[in-house]
């Protein structure tokens, strides 16, 4: 609870792919192929092109940020409050690609904003009452 | 961190102390005046509430002049959800959806 509020955090999830990185590339980069696996989307690979991410819970509001194909691709994501990056690296290996994301830049203040906000809230206060109840 | 944990849950278990805390939440920083008009309840019920809420840390007050304002402590609630392993969760699911389309283009 001592966290500085300039603090920031992110996330990284990686993985090895037995798949050459131009194939990942467009599924990383082509809409109807982001809607199969992401959220249905308006992207387009434009560096400053604005889009959309829309899931059930909600809409994201992205930028493409940086673009070089095949290797990296990292867009804005700002959704309820919730500013962040996220940064796509592909790097070719002998049996594929390895894929890195990360999602970086929440903060402490920006975390509680966005709990505040949505579905955080919802999904606690409906969560609450049965842990309440196998506290005593 | 369990004792955090256990004195936020039971000072939220109160559903009127919850709904005091979740107004607070959603409407900024607050007067206990202001929070009993529309809580049902009396003054010295709802400052009792918001005593408990402070005492948990849920909530912070601010003297000034003759008022109290109150405003709720979300930081307070860090210690029952960590956001980054809750959106590393979501990421490793859509990494598998990933992998699962990847294999159905080699088809």
């Amino acid at each position: 609870m001592n966290e500085t509020p300039t603090e920031a955090r992110s996330v990284v999830v990686e993985r090895e792919m037995p798949h050459p990185p131009d194939k990942i590339w467009r599924a990383l980069t082509q809409p109807h192929l982001i809607a199969e696996w992401l959220m249905k989307t308006d992207f387009e690979p434009v560096v400053d092109h604005r889009f959309n991410l829309r899931g059930d819970w909600g809409t994201v509001d992205c930028q493409v940020m940086e673009i070089e194909p095949n290797k990296t691709l990292s867009y804005s994501w700002a959704a309820m409050g919730l500013e962040s990056v996220v940064t796509w690296t592909l790097t070719p290996t002998s049996a594929g690609t390895h894929l890195r994301m990360e999602q970086s830049g929440f903060r402490p203040d920006q975390q509680q904003a966005y709990m505040g906000a949505k579905y955080g809230w919802q999904k606690f206060f409906a969560n609450l009452e049965g842990v309440v109840g196998g506290l005593s | 961190m369990p004792d955090t944990r256990d004195a936020i849950f039971r000072t939220l278990a109160d559903p009127t102390r919850r709904a005091i805390f979740e107004r607070l939440c959603r409407e900024g920083e607050t007067t206990v005046g202001a929070l009993t008009a529309r809580a049902g309840i009396s003054q010295p019920a709802v400052s009792k509430h918001l005593r408990v809420l402070k005492q948990a840390g849920l909530v912070h007050d601010r003297h000034e002049g003759r008022q109290t304002h109150y405003s709720a402590q979300l930081g307070a609630l860090a210690p029952l959800i960590d956001w980054t392993s809750q959106m590393t969760g979501f990421w490793q699911n859509r990494f598998d959806h990933l992998e699962d389309l990847l294999k159905r283009m080699d088809q």
